[in-house]
Order: structure tokens, then sequence, then C-alpha cells
């Protein structure tokens, strides 16, 4: 069992939670992420790697509430466990020595972009971090971001709090200054992902962003991750998370993605009733 | 509900109990009752229920204990089959099973799983006349009884030689080798990627023709024995082999075959087209056929199409019809003569209503607008000249394509080594086709201590020879481990 540190609403509806995984963490690198099960007979789901200690051997994760496993974990305590803590997996981002590299975070993706804006910078990157989300009491960690960053950019899309925009603005003003990135990378939800993907392609630089597959093992075993990236049947969970945007065949996977919407809905309504 | 069901089972088990006692003759095999295939076809409860204690007497005594027995020498592991048969047919079923697991520690599993047919039983002098000892049912029941005491002996452990081993995965292979060598006294851990300990056995096997309880039942004694388990550890993940090396004396390789190859034809990422591994996952592993009971959903589909033949095609043909499936096919692009699942399963398939397009291959997936698969279109096939595999290739007739509507298409033709040990690990030699090179006497890799077997040096095989491959790799570790 892994014992739960710490569990708080950061911001409404995404939680930060803090659990005992020495061994996850002990050869963890940015960009990966872990298997968790919220409960007994819990699905398996993934997600992505916040930040962690060694010293403490705790990993954080950020994780949006949204359906009946994150429902689980958002009404865990300091004290409790749960069965699975399982990682790191996934391939590591890759960090290297790049010039200017754009990192985007939106959703739980503002947490999960942050162990590589930390690497990146220590790599001796200059480091411009986009923060996206729909208002101000969204956003969350700029303090720790701005530490490892050159320039924090903020994004809401009802204007309060830095700029007025989505994604598409923070293209503009990237534009604006002249820069020209070497890389963009760029964490959180699908449409997210796809929009980066979008509006940064004519920088002409690889737009790597994490692919948020239905999941179950995490180990290459069961195939349902798979994705098409270049032409090519890739498994997300060993081959990714992490692909160059611009290769990925996007209305396959939001087609994928959909399979259980029918279910997972199902499930939320009628929990606690013992089912059929 | 679940009691009304269980009272049906048990006088159905009576009926066909008197039907199996009253048919047999010297050259003809106790048959074993089932559940009858118009019940089963939609419950996951096991279909073959096991002899009673009669029975098997009564079947053991056919064996003609001979001389010179040959049904040893297509046995992997060497079981002295007549002399646990001897001791079923005296009545001494606690010697039996002492005999059993002198060579095999999963007696409870290979009487089910083994596909004895072709191995033991295929030898037996008796088949000549008539039907052959059924020695997987014998073997099976001897193990069953065993389990029916309560009480399990655990052998002595020598001393303790303070030597660490590490297992990893554990599937047939990882349990043999975490068996022998925590009986030879030293200190052993095993270490699994998922959640629950078994391998295929676990989360592919299902069910009804493998109930979890029994392998759960094996890795406890393990446990018992004193062996460390350690789920939720990915190696090469959570900490790389070499750093492992650093801490453990030896290293066993068990990681199976578990990278499901999909067909590469147009569709294939399609919603409801899966590889047998997930649908199998699903139901075994994150127990779906209870859902909403259980959390992971499992699609209930009408008309499912099954691609290949072996073992894994029929156990997702018949887990589709235990949820419900109205019409399920097995296509296949041979013949039923070279169909290699095992007989008993494939006829088995066919009396619970799987219906068989042989000689079709799949050409392409054809979805809806939402990416849903709605159509299969196929290929008729004829046989040529035999291939490599002995087998007579398949050669497609040219205009023979036609549609078949379906719901899901669950994919069942193979799996290649799963890669992540070697791909972290470069040092470690495997071949083109993934497996990691041993050397067959003693299992031994291109790493300094480290051994491997079962799949991930075969390419998906059998249950027994995973064991088998387990038993040589612990008998040279345990060799090396008395040197240091
Ligand atoms: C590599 C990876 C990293 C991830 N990292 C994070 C993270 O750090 N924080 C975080 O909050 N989320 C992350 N996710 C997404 C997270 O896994 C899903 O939100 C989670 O599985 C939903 O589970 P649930 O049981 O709460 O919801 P469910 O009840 O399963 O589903 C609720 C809704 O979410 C949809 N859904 C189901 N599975 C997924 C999925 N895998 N991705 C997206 N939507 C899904 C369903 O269709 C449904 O509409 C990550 C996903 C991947 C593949
Ligand atoms: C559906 C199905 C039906 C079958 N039916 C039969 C049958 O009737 N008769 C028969 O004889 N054989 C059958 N087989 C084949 C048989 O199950 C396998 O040959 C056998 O299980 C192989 O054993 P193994 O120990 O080598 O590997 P596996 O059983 O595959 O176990 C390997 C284990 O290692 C774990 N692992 C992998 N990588 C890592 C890692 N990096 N770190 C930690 N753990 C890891 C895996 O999660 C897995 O649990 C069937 C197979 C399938 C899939
Ligand atoms: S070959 Fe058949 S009859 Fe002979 S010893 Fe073996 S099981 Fe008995
Ligand atoms: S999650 Fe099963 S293969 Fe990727």
């Amino acid at each position: 069992m892994f014992e739960i540190v710490e569990r708080k609403m950061i911001v409404p509806n995404l939680h930060l939670l803090v659990v005992h995984a020495p061994d996850v963490v002990e050869e963890i690198q940015p960009g990966q992420f872990v298997i968790v099960h919220a409960g007994e007979g819990s699905e398996r789901i993934p997600l992505s790697a916040a930040d962690w200690d060694h010293e403490t051997g705790t990993l954080s994760i950020v994780f949006m509430e949204v359906g009946t496993s994150t429902g689980r974990l958002a009404l865990l305590e300091p004290g409790d466990a749960i069965p699975t803590v399982v990682g790191p997996l996934g391939k590591p981002t890759e960090i290297d020595h790049f010039g200017t590299v754009i990192c985007i975070g939106g959703c739980f993706g503002m947490g999960s972009i942050f162990p590589v804006v930390r690497a990146l910078k220590e790599k001796g990157n200059k480091v411009i971090t986009i923060m996206e989300g729909r208002s101000k009491n969204l956003l969350y960690w700029e303090e720790k971001l701005a530490r490892y960053s050159d320039r924090v950019i903020k994004l809401t899309r009802d204007g309060s709090y830095g700029y007025k925009g989505h994604i598409k603005k923070g293209d503009d003003i990237i534009r604006e200054t002249g820069i020209k990135p070497n890389r963009v990378i760029a964490n959180g939800c699908m449409t997210l992902s796809y929009k980066t993907t979008q509006e940064y392609a004519h920088f002409d630089v690889p737009v790597m962003v994490t692919l948020n597959t239905i999941m179950i093992d995490g180990t290459g075993m069961c195939g349902v991750c798979r994705c098409t990236v270049n032409g090519e049947m890739k498994f997300a969970c060993v081959d990714g998370p992490e692909f160059d945007g611009r290769l990925v065949d996007w209305e396959e996977l939001a087609k994928r993605r959909q399979q259980y919407v029918g279910e997972e809905a199902f499930l939320v309504h009628h929990s606690g009733c013992g089912g059929i | 509900m679940l009691v009304k069901k269980r009272f049906l089972f048990i006088i159905l088990d009576v009926e066909e109990y008197n039907m199996a006692e009253k048919k047999t003759s010297r050259f003809e095999r106790v048959e074993m009752p089932k559940q009858p295939p118009y019940i089963r076809r939609r419950n996951f409860a096991e279909v073959a229920l096991g002899y009673t204690p009669e029975m098997a007497v009564k079947e053991a005594k056919r064996c003609i204990d001979c001389k010179k027995p040959v049904c040893i020498d297509g046995c992997p592991v060497e079981i002295d089959i007549p002399g646990f048969i001897r001791c079923i047919a005296a009545e001494d079923f606690s010697g039996s099973i002492k005999i059993l697991k002198e060579k095999n520690c999963l007696p409870a599993v290979c009487g089910r799983v083994c596909p004895q047919e072709e191995q033991c039983e295929i030898k037996c002098i008796l088949g000549k006349k008539g039907t052959p000892v059924a020695i997987g049912r014998l073997e099976r029941f001897a193990a069953e009884w065993e389990a029916s005491q309560g009480k399990i002996e655990l052998p002595e452990i020598k001393l303790n030689t303070g030597k660490k081993v590490l297992v990893i995965g554990s599937g047939p292979a990882g349990i043999t080798v975490a068996g022998d060598l925590i009986l030879a006294g030293h200190d052993v851990t095993m270490v699994e990627a998922l959640h629950e300990p078994g391998g295929v056995l676990t989360y592919g096997i299902p069910e009804f023709r493998l109930p979890g309880k029994v392998v759960s039942r094996e890795i406890n004694y393990l446990q018992q024995l004193g062996v460390k388990l350690v789920c939720n550890y990915v190696v090469g993940k959570t900490r790389s082999l070499k750093k492992i090396l650093e801490e453990y004396d030896a290293v066993f390789l068990g990681t199976g075959a578990g990278l499901p190859w999909f067909m590469e034809i147009p569709g294939e990422n399609l919603n409801g087209v899966y590889s047998a591994n997930e649908y199998l996952t699903r139901v075994n592993l994150m127990r779906g056929f209870e859902y909403p009971k259980s959390y992971t959903p499992v699609k209930r589909h009408k008309r499912v199409a099954v691609v290949g033949g072996g073992n894994v095609a029929m156990d997702c043909a018949r887990t589709a019809l235990r949820l419900g499936a109205e019409e399920v096919y097995i296509v296949y692009r041979r013949s039923q003569q070279e169909l290699p699942a095992r007989l008993e399963e494939f006829e088995n398939a066919e009396e619970e209503g799987v219906i068989f397009h042989f000689l079709t291959l799949p050409e392409k997936l054809i979805g809806d607008e939402n990416g849903w698969l709605k159509e299969i279109e196929c290929s008729r096939m004829k046989l040529g000249e035999p291939d490599q595999s002995g087998r007579r290739r398949p050669i497609r007739i040219d205009g023979s394509e036609f549609i078949m509507p379906m719901d899901a298409c669950i994919v069942a033709i193979g799996n290649s080594p799963n890669p992540i040990i070697p791909q972290t690990t470069p040092e470690l030699e495997v071949s083109k086709n993934g497996t990691i090179v041993v050397d067959e006497s003693t299992g031994k890799t291109s790493l300094d201590r480290v051994w491997a077997g079962g799949d991930i040096v075969t390419g998906a095989a059998t249950v027994i020879l995973a064991m088998g491959a387990g038993r040589i790799s612990a008998r040279s570790m345990h060799a090396y481990l008395s040197t240091i």
C-alpha cells in the first residue's frame, strides 16, 4: 500500500496528491507518469508526475476530478493508502541543451510541466513558460514555475489575469518579441495539446505533446493506448506518452478516447446502488 | 441470485456424474463432468468440474503400469506418470501429489491447461486400442484433492544461505524459479509489474478454464515458503537491471511474451477493435465480468469476430459469449487441421456455439462516422505448399472478398516478448525477434549473474515449457550461488 502524505484541492476541481512511493521516485525523470489504483477494485488510471522528493520518497501528482477514479482520489486524506502506484512509466521527456524552449501547461499540465521546466533550465536552456486557464482562480504554481523560467506568460480566457486569450495568444506574444524557439513542449488536456500543435507548428520545430490515451497496464501489454504517429502504430505508454504533435493522427485519437464515454457516465450515475 | 445459480449447478453435476459413470470400459476413459454448453456459455464458472475420487480411482486403474512408460518421454518435466497414477489407483492420494510435486510445482494449473493430448497422453500405449489414460485429469484431481484437505504440507527448508535472488515476472517461469530456490535455502524476492501476480495465468487465461483461486493458492504457497512478493514493480522502469544487480546475487528474467501483434491492415485503430490481451485483461485481471460492480468497463458487443486460431483466440471467443454476445466468430486463415488450439478447447468453443470461419483472412476493418467498427472485409483462402512451420501455407483466392457486419474484432494472432527490459538494458543480448538469448542447458544470458526463461526466451509457448525452463535456470542459479 502507498500512504497518502497530502491531498488538497489547489484550485477548483484540481487536486494535489502527495504519496509515499520511494521506489517510484528513485529513478524518475521529467515527463514520466505513474498508474494508480484509487482503491480496491478501481480502474488503473495514468497520472503524470508533477514533482518528487528523493529524500522523503514522495511523489506529487496534480489531478483533475473528472470521473469515478479521480473522484475516489479526491476523497483521500493524509494517512489513507492506495493499493497501486506503479512507475515511473513511459519515456522521459527529452532534455538537452536546445537553446530556447517554450513550455506550456494547462489544467493538470501546469503541474506536470514543472519537472520539465526545471530540468531544461538546469541544462542551461532559456525557458519561456506559458500557463493557461479559464480564469485567474484556475492558475497555480506560478511561483514554482517562475523559479526555473526566464519568463512566465499567463493566459486566461476571461482576461482576469495576465493576457486575455487562449493558447493562440501565447504565440502572438512570442512572435511579437521576435524570439525563435528551438522546441515547444506542452502538457495538459487533449485540446491544449491539439491547439498547441496547430498554433505553434509554424515555428518549424518539434512540438512535443503528451497524449492522454486510455491506458490499462502501462507496460505495452494491452495495446489500448495505441495511436498513429507518422503513419505508424505506437503504444503511448511505452513509445510515448510524448510525441511530436505535428505527426499525430488527432482525429483518430479523439475518437479512440470516446470509447467508454457511455460506460463511464453510466457508472457515475449508478454508483452506490449495487449495479444490475 | 448467486445462490440459486449454484444450486442449479449442483443438480446438473449429479446428473452429469451419473451419466459419466455409465459409459466406461477398459479402453475408454472415464469422462469428466462438465457444465453443459447451454448453461456454461453464459457464466464464468469453471467448465470442467473435475473427477470425484471414485472416478479418479477407476480411471487410474486403467493404467497398465508399462515397464517402459513412454508417457514420461512426452512430459517436458518428466513427471513419474505411472508412479502418481499407481498411487491414485491405490487410493493413496497424498502419495500421488507428492510424486507430482517432485517435478511439477503447479499440478493444479498444468492438469487444467497443459496440452496433454500432444505431450504425454499421445504417447500412452492405451491410445493405440482406445483412449489414452486421462493423465491431465488425474493430475488435476490429485492437486484438487490436496487443496480440499485444507492443510498443505510445507516442506522443510534447508539452512538459509543468505544469498539474494530476484525473480522478475510472476508467471509460471518465475513461480518455478522462486519455488525451487526458496527450497534450496536462498533469500528470494519476486517482483511483478501488474498489481496481481500470476502472469498470463492471471491476466490471460479466463476464469472458466483456470479459476483465479487456483493461481492464488499457488502464490500463497510460495509466500508461506518465504518468497517475498512485490507487485507494482516494473524492472527497467522502477529500477534498472544494472542497479538491481548491485543488490542481488542472481537475477532471473521471466517477463513473458506480453506485446500484442496487430494485423497491420487498415482500420485496426477503430473503436471496437481489441488485442486479445486488452480484451482478456479487462475481463480477467480487472474483473470486467463483474462490471459495474468492478470499475473497469467492458463492452458487451453483439457480434464479435476473433481473429486467430490458438488457445488465446478460443479464450476470447468464449469470453465474448459469456459477456452476452449473440454471434461469435473465429476467423482463421488456415483450415481446421492446422488450428493450433488444443482440441479440447476447440470442441468446447464449438459446443458453446462459436461459429468457425476457416480459410478466411481479414483484409480491412471498416468503421462508421464515429470511428466504431461496422464491418470486416475478408478474403477466402486455399492451402498451398507447406511453409517452414510445416503447415500448409494459406493463399488468397482473388475476387473472393466478402463483408461481415461486426461490432467488435479481437486480434489474437500472437505476442512478442515484452521489450521493456531489453530496451533499458542494452548489454543484454536479444535475437532479432526480441527474445532473450540464453544458453539452453543453463538458461544463462549474456549478462553475468542473469538467467532467463519462459516466453521471453522462446516467444509465446506453453505453461509447462515455461516451467521447464524455470527449472533449468534454477538448477544453474543454485549451482552458481553455492560457489559464492
Ligand atoms: C500519460 C497520461 C498522463 C496523464 N496525466 C494526468 C495528470 O497528471 N492529471 C490528470 O488529472 N489527468 C491525467 N491524465 C488523464 C487521466 O488519466 C484521466 O483523467 C483519468 O483516467 C480519468 O479517470 P476517472 O476514472 O476519474 O474518469 P472516468 O470515469 O474514467 O472518465 C471520466 C471522463 O474522462 C474520460 N476519460 C477516460 N479515460 C481518460 C483518459 N485516459 N484521458 C482522458 N480522459 C479520459 C472519459 O471518457 C469520461 O468522459 C493522464 C493521462 C495519460 C494517458
Ligand atoms: C489467453 C492465453 C491462453 C493460454 N492458454 C494456454 C494453455 O491452455 N496451455 C498452455 O500451456 N499455455 C497457454 N498459454 C500460454 C502460457 O500462458 C504462457 O506460455 C506462459 O504463461 C508463459 O509463462 P512465463 O512465465 O514465461 O510468462 P508470463 O506468464 O507471461 O508472465 C510474465 C510476467 O512478467 C511480468 N513482467 C513483464 N515485464 C516485467 C518487468 N519489466 N518487470 C516486472 N514484471 C514484468 C508480466 O506482467 C507477467 O506477469 C496461454 C496464453 C494466453 C495469453
Ligand atoms: S503409457 Fe499410459 S498406460 Fe503406460 S504407464 Fe503411461 S499412462 Fe500408464
Ligand atoms: S496501456 Fe496497455 S499497452 Fe499501453
